[in-house]
């Protein structure tokens, strides 16, 4: 459901991007989104194909790059997926470590014509 | 042409709440982003700091929901200056809505602002509101297994509370297991364990809060810092 708001703002930051290069067309957007940002890419197509209508990224297309979430152990450092309901590292089972990947929401880069 | 973005999406909120963060500095107030699920005591607990630290501090809260303003009238009853803000379906609050509610509040007369987000574990994790402190209520019947479900949440947290420890004989929550999952995925994280009904562990949490309430306060007044660059 906060896909609308996200997609709403990711607009704005698309559209002030290409008026910034004089741009007449956006034709596609690479986006970057966290395995733990809570935000789903169907949701946020969905969102952008109604809300891009009648501006210069209408029918932009939309690539999702993916960061799955990564820990670092904070006993061994090995860097490790935590899945499931056993967040604890492989090498060592240490249960304590920093989320390092996997928060992320930005756009990486928009074409433009 | 490729034109490279490397934009926060959110980036407008974030200066809209930064602009918040700033506002309520100087006037040395402390912002605490109250987040948990729907019916897991938010209201309750701000209730109860009042209740026990009503010689100490002047609380003021910002009651989020999708609607109605059933919350507010039970604040406002005892005295606490509410803003309610209905979302009409949004699933959050953002800074934006902070900052017009900001507007409606005696700031001059508030010490802690509570802002009760909307009851949800996922939506509000990722909208900066201005806060200075992030603090996730979890009430036990809800389960000891969350953090794995919800993880964001969890891993922003400034400090977890858990609710309802009245029912612990009642539910299946292993108090053991939350911390030691939590703690392995969030060191800084403070924990309570508090009963809104009993008023148990309240004290300990209010004063985390009055603590963190001095360490604002005694931010110097730097010239403003400008948020960081769109």
């Amino acid at each position: 459901m906060h896909e609308m708001a996200i997609t709403m703002s990711m607009l704005d930051l698309i559209l002030a991007e290409a008026a910034k290069a004089g741009a007449g067309k956006v034709v596609a957007v690479k986006v970057v989104v966290g395995e733990i940002s809570g935000v789903v890419d169907r949701c946020i197509q969905t969102n952008f194909d109604l809300m891009s209508r009648g501006t210069l990224a209408e029918g932009a297309a939309l690539s999702f790059q993916n960061v799955p979430k990564q820990a670092r152990c904070r006993k061994c450092a090995h860097v490790f997926h935590p899945a499931n309901i056993c967040w604890a590292c492989p090498e060592c089972q240490s249960v304590e470590f920093e989320i390092i990947a996997g928060n992320e929401l930005y756009i990486e880069s928009i074409e433009v014509e | 042409m490729e034109i490279k973005v490397l934009k926060d999406i959110l980036s407008a909120n974030n200066r809209i709440a930064e602009q918040n963060r700033q506002l309520l500095t100087s006037k040395h107030i402390i912002a605490v982003n109250l987040m948990s699920s729907p019916g897991a005591g938010k209201t309750t607990l701000i209730l109860r700091v009042v209740q026990t630290f009503k010689d100490k501090v002047r609380v003021g809260v910002i009651e989020g929901d999708v609607s109605s303003s059933i919350d507010t009238k039970k604040l406002s009853e005892v005295g606490i200056s509410a803003i309610q803000i209905n979302t009409g379906g949004d699933c959050h609050l953002d800074a934006s809505m902070v900052n017009s509610a900001l507007a409606n509040l005696p700031l001059n007369d508030i010490d802690i602002l509570f802002i009760e987000n909307v009851g949800n574990l996922i939506c509000p994790g990722g909208f900066d509101l201005g806060e200075h402190l992030k603090v996730i209520i979890l009430s036990t019947p809800e389960g000891d297994d969350k953090p794995y479900k919800y993880p964001l949440l969890f891993t922003i947290a400034d400090a977890l509370v858990v609710n309802k420890i009245d029912l612990l004989p009642y539910v299946n929550f292993d108090m053991d297991s939350f911390y030691h999952t939590v703690k392995g995925m969030n060191q800084k994280a403070a924990l309570f364990a508090v009963s809104g009904i009993t008023g148990e562990g309240i004290e300990d949490w209010g004063s985390w809060i009055i603590e963190n309430l001095g360490k604002v306060r005694s931010v110097k007044s730097e010239p403003t810092k400008r948020a960081e660059a769109s």
